[in-house]
């Protein structure tokens, strides 16, 4: 019995307009994007997921993570609590560094799906040494 | 705001967890969101129960085990949970969502655990710990003895 008050995790808004064929409910990741000297480094939070079936594309400067995760438990299993929801993770970002799309990296591990999106060469931060006669 | 779980399906239980608040939560996590009363400096969690045990399970992504501590005393489970701030020098946030600090939780279990057998497993960032119930918790069948 899914109930909406008692989920914890944000429902993904941006998976409707996606095509799946599974049903279900998509739940948003928690994700920390930071800016380094030479790469993006994205870390999304997707417990329960596991490493081969985390699907990741970088398509038009748009970046999509999708996490499918199966339920722990069947579907009428009986809560005495239950604060969150378990289903697939999804969520996309529009990317506008300029990235260097083809070496895009991915790991996984605890749960958190970390993405370094190194920059192109163009945009990197270019140290000008000054000449002085 | 007594009645954070009024969606859950014991009422009995709802009222036997506020001692969650007295322990501190995720440092730096935004209070409120769309669903009251979670979210709010302690961690989710989800609880059930057969006959022998009773199973909490928790989210955890990044936290590694010796990061987690886990106690029980009658009916009570007590969880404090680290997950540290790992931010490197020189950057530049342009998201920053995941929670980060110490937080804990007490919990109200429906039946005293025979604390020798509680057994946590923790895998891809989802920590599940499995509390037996001691014995005089446990359904008893009773045999009718006809005189």
């Amino acid at each position: 019995m899914a109930n909406e008050t008692t989920l914890t995790k944000p429902a993904a808004e941006e998976a409707a307009a996606a095509e799946h064929t599974r049903s279900g409910r998509f739940y948003r990741p928690h994700v920390d994007i930071l800016e380094q000297p030479d790469e993006l480094l994205v870390m999304a939070d997707v417990p329960g997921a596991r490493g081969d079936r985390i699907d990741v594309k970088f398509e038009d400067g748009s970046l999509s993570i999708h996490a499918e995760v199966d339920p722990r438990q069947s579907d009428d299993r009986e809560y005495l609590l239950r604060e969150y929801g378990v289903g697939d993770f999804y969520r996309t970002f529009r990317v506008s560094e300029a990235v260097d799309a083809g070496k895009i990296s991915a790991e996984y591990a605890d749960g958190v799906l970390t993405l370094h999106l190194p920059k192109a060469e163009a945009v990197r931060p270019r140290k000008i040494a000054v000449k002085t006669e | 705001m007594v009645f954070r779980y009024r969606n859950t399906r014991h009422p009995m239980h709802q009222l036997r967890d506020e001692m969650d608040r007295l322990l501190t939560g995720f440092l730096g996590q935004p209070s409120g969101g769309p669903w009251p009363g979670v979210g709010r400096g302690h961690p989710a969690v989800n609880l059930w129960e057969d006959a022998d045990a009773m199973i909490v399970e928790l989210e955890v992504p990044g936290v590694k085990k010796d990061q987690i501590d886990i106690s029980v005393v009658g009916d009570e489970l007590s969880l404090k949970i680290e997950r540290p701030d790992p931010t490197p020098e020189d950057v530049t946030y342009h998201r920053r969502e995941r929670p980060v600090g110490a937080f804990g939780r007490v919990l109200r279990l429906p039946a005293d655990v025979d604390a020798g057998r509680v057994e946590a497993e923790l895998s891809d960032g989802v920590l599940t710990i499995t509390l037996p119930k001691a014995e005089n918790a446990k359904p008893r069948k009773i045999e009718v003895v006809s005189a």
